[in-house]
């Protein structure tokens, strides 16, 4: 599998504050990784750098070998990489479907991904299609999020908190989306709270703390006493 | 009956006002922005089409067909060099600047045209009117009335029935998701102040031929554009129909009882509407 | 680095000095030109405080400057006052009119404010076109004389041995000249005290300064009708000199607001010197580009584009933030308390 994503290097700051320190990380093709940490470790700030949402200071974003930091978030939409951002943010005035359309309204990158198979991935979509975007449950808007994200048909599909704020089988209903994600050749970067989630979905899992990414491998890999001296910086010593 | 012709023409009037506010409704829908120089904007479009009809002989009617692409590429520059890049948090710069470009568009015209009153001239349609039995209307007054419901129709299907509307509405809701959705917000804004002024050039258009205009006539537009679109609620293009009709017959009725009073009575209808409903008769839900 | 302050204030007790000492040494047109610019000054700093500092974007002062005027008209024609103390009664009836206005105008927000403002004044100048008492929509003028049988006018006169006109330019000239020190002054010290900081802390962020106790519409309504009050007086004032009123005149949002706007935002809204600097480049402007009407408001609206485009702060703010001089500064020291020493026995972080 060849990389489809590289970031070397990354730093971010807000204003003063670093956000990000010197952060390598690769997403192979088919890939699906996910980002672990607490509150404010840098895992947003990471996915907002790589969207052209943050500002970055050093370090390089490249996809599929072509250099895409700094790029103003629309464009890189249009490179193919779609964000399911933290807290869903549907667009109230638009209706459920109407917030699916939008999702392909710069890009509909002539893939898998259509309104009928999106609305098929989640079928409330479909029975809830004319309703108000804001008007559904947390779960339900968070298929919304992801089927709007799915719909430029991205190479690369960035879920930012997914499981933050829902109830535990509404999780697992979402997750049980992802084997079909992933069949349709879908690149996949998962940050998450939910530890035990990001393991069962990911081929690679990166643990992230104060900026840095303090712990990588493969989920058989790591133990558990590893991830939670990474997670909250302790010594297990 | 004098009453029902009143508020007839009243209500007639309150189409053109309603075609003043149209454009105004649709950009501060979609970003919040007041533009204070709209009012002479309008006037800046009526000299547009004089200019055409005296270069050509074209009848008004022709000569807007020309006009409204035109004016339609100055909303387009005007919102990409310079309204843009004030748009913002603070609303001070927007305001100071859009003051600034009304001053210097009335000043403008002032130079190029003279103060001396100007009219379009539609013909002999002008001087016709239609019986209706109980009241008999101005065939232009009920053109302009036709025309407002008509634009405010056509505004209404860009914006719920396009993809274009669908991103008027995400950008007007959440700037930063709707880049994330690949949309421009400046091309988005471009967009929506060139299809204002587009409006505006209808406007213009029945301003024009109805009564004479000069440069300054500009701002009392605009005061009426706006007491029509904040009667009628933020965001609802309808809404802007009904403000203006509101204007428009209490125009009417004041000016029935005492021709001083026409101003007036629109001024004291707006006050009397904000202090029972600040937010105007059909605000949106989510602001 | 701030101006020290002894040298500041002899530089401008010595320019204070000279302005007071111009009617007895300049031409009387030099002081009329003067008055002119003090008017505008005068309303600059009002609206300054308004809209730069408490955020209350008017378009609407015109409104205190018609009332104020109107007022002092009738004062003397309908009452037979001294103008003087007509000044004050538009100044009294300005503040009167701000209150329903503020009550109206205080339930919209940001630019719908403004354009609340403007309707409101509007409506005064439509509303006053009907005082046929004092020549409705026409107008009228101040009897012939009026100027030179003011109090006080007399007294100059002998003492300056001038003219009566000229004598009563000088007073007019003086009270401008005194009203402008007053607005300077007292915008000073009130920005820098409590209600300033309460002021400056709405600007930032209005629920936070709720948080901490500050009431933002009492503020705000606050600045609103005193700034109505200094508009009005100085409204009253200027018509004394112009002697003729109408409602387009006395209610023009050229002359009034348009003006007073430029001024401001050129030369710095937001500071306190901005008014001043901005009056300065204002004349000079009139003076250059006199000859070509037009032209001359082209340029001036131009300037206040190109300024909202790349210098927020104004002329003021450019040289401030070269030259790091602050003549008027704004800043808060903290209150003197005595610091409450930590117990001995507490662990160090």
């Amino acid at each position: 599998m060849s990389d489809l994503l590289t970031i070397a290097g990354l730093t971010a700051h807000y204003g003063d504050f670093q956000a990000l320190f010197d952060v390598d990380l690769t997403l192979a093709e088919g890939e699906t990784i996910a980002i672990i940490g607490a509150n404010g470790a840098g895992k947003t700030t990471l996915m907002r750098a790589i969207t052209g949402v943050a500002k970055v200071t050093a370090g390089s974003v490249t996809l599929a070998g072509d250099t895409i930091t700094r790029l103003p978030a629309p464009d890189i939409l249009l490179r193919g990489i779609a964000m399911v951002p933290e807290g869903r943010r549907l667009f109230p005035s638009l209706t459920v479907e109407e917030n699916l359309l939008i999702g392909a309204h710069a890009r509909t990158g002539n893939g898998y991904w259509t309104l009928d198979r999106v609305q098929a991935l989640f079928p409330i979509l479909k029975d809830r299609r004319l309703s108000p975007g804001t008007a559904l449950s947390g779960g339900q808007q968070q298929m919304v999020a992801i089927g709007r994200a799915l719909m430029s048909n991205p190479r690369v599909l960035l879920c930012d908190e997914l499981s933050l704020g829902l109830a535990p089988v509404v999780i697992k209903e979402i997750y049980a989306a992802f084997p079909q994600i992933k069949a349709s050749g879908t690149s996949i970067i998962v940050v998450e709270q939910d530890i035990g989630q990001a393991m069962r979905v990911a081929d690679h899992v990166h643990c992230m703390m104060e900026g840095r990414i303090t712990l990588s491998g493969r989920p058989a890999d790591l133990s558990r006493d590893a991830i939670h001296d990474a997670y909250f910086g302790v010594s297990h010593a | 009956m004098m009453l029902i012709d009143t508020l007839a023409q009243g209500l007639l009037l309150g189409g053109l006002y309603a075609l003043f506010a149209a454009g105004l409704s649709l950009v501060f829908g979609i970003m919040r922005l007041v533009n204070l120089a709209h009012g002479d904007l309008i006037i800046l479009g009526a000299y547009l089409i004089l200019t055409i009809t005296t270069a050509t002989g074209l009848h008004p009617f022709v000569a807007v067909l020309l006009a409204a692409p035109l004016m339609f590429g100055l909303g387009w520059l005007l919102q990409t060099h310079l309204l843009n890049r004030v748009l913002g948090a603070d609303i001070l710069p927007p305001l100071l600047v859009t003051f600034g470009l009304s001053v210097v568009i009335q000043n403008g015209l002032l130079s190029a045209f003279t103060a001396d009153s100007q009219k379009l001239t539609a013909g002999a349609i002008e001087a016709q009117s239609v019986d209706l039995g109980v009241v008999t209307l101005g065939v232009m007054p009920l053109l302009t009335f036709a025309s407002a419901v008509a634009v405010i129709f056509l505004l209404n299907q860009l914006f719920y029935r396009t993809a274009l509307g669908r991103a008027f509405r995400a950008t007007s809701d959440d700037q930063t998701t709707a880049q994330l959705m690949g949309i421009r917000p400046q091309n988005i804004f471009a967009i929506a102040t060139g299809t204002a002024l587009v409006v505006a050039t209808i406007a213009a258009l029945y301003l024009g031929t109805r009564a004479n205009f000069d440069p300054s006539i500009g701002p009392a537009r605009l005061l009426y554009a706006f007491e029509a679109v904040i009667i009628g609620g933020l965001g609802s293009l309808w809404g802007t129909l009904a403000g203006g009709i509101v204007i428009g017959m209490a125009q009417a009725v004041g000016a029935s009882i005492n021709p001083e009073w026409q101003i007036l009575s629109g001024h004291i209808a707006f006050v009397i509407v904000l202090l029972i409903r600040p937010r105007g008769l059909f605000p949106r839900a989510n602001d | 680095m701030i101006l020290s302050r002894p040298l500041g204030l002899a530089v401008a007790f010595a320019a204070l000095a000279v302005l007071y000492a111009l009617p007895t040494i300049a031409p009387r047109a030099v002081v009329q030109d003067l008055f002119g610019i003090l008017t505008l000054l005068v309303l600059a700093m009002n609206w300054n405080l308004l809209a730069g500092f408490a955020g209350l974007v008017s378009v609407g002062q015109q409104a205190f400057v018609g009332i104020g005027a109107y007022a002092m008209f009738a004062a003397i024609i309908l009452m037979g006052l001294d103008p003087l103390v007509g000044v004050l009664i538009g100044g009294v009836a300005a503040v009167t009119f701000a209150v329903p206005m503020a009550f109206f105008a205080f339930r919209l927000n940001g630019a719908y404010f403004a354009i609340g403002t403007w309707v409101v004044a509007d409506i005064a100048r439509l509303a006053i076109s009907q005082w046929k008492a004092l020549g409705g929509g026409t107008g009228t003028s101040l009897p012939k004389g009026t100027a030179k049988e003011m109090a006080f006018v007399e007294q100059i006169k002998e003492m300056l041995d001038i003219s009566s006109a000229a004598a009563a330019d000088a007073l007019t000239y003086w009270l401008m000249l005194t009203l402008a020190v007053a607005m300077l002054v007292a915008s000073y010290i009130f920005l820098r005290s409590r209600m300033g900081l309460g002021l400056q802390a709405i600007r930032d962020n209005e629920n936070a300064a709720r948080s901490v106790g500050v009431d933002p519409v009492r503020l705000k309504a606050l600045v609103f009708l005193l700034t109505a009050f200094g508009t009005g007086l100085c409204g009253a004032l200027a018509f004394i000199q112009i002697t003729r009123v109408t409602p387009d005149a006395a209610f023009s949002v050229i002359d009034w607001t348009a003006f007073v706007i430029f001024i401001t935002v050129i030369g710095g809204i937001g500071t306190l010197p901005g008014p001043i600097v901005g009056v300065a480049v204002f004349y000079l402007l009139q003076r250059l580009l006199a000859d070509y009407g037009t032209i001359y408001l082209i340029v001036l609206g131009c300037l206040g584009i190109a300024v909202m485009l790349f210098a927020r702060r104004g002329l003021w703010g450019l040289f401030t933030d070269r030259t790091g001089i602050d003549l008027l500064p704004l800043a808060h020291r903290p209150p003197r308390h005595a610091a409450i020493q930590p117990k001995a026995s507490s662990r160090a972080a």
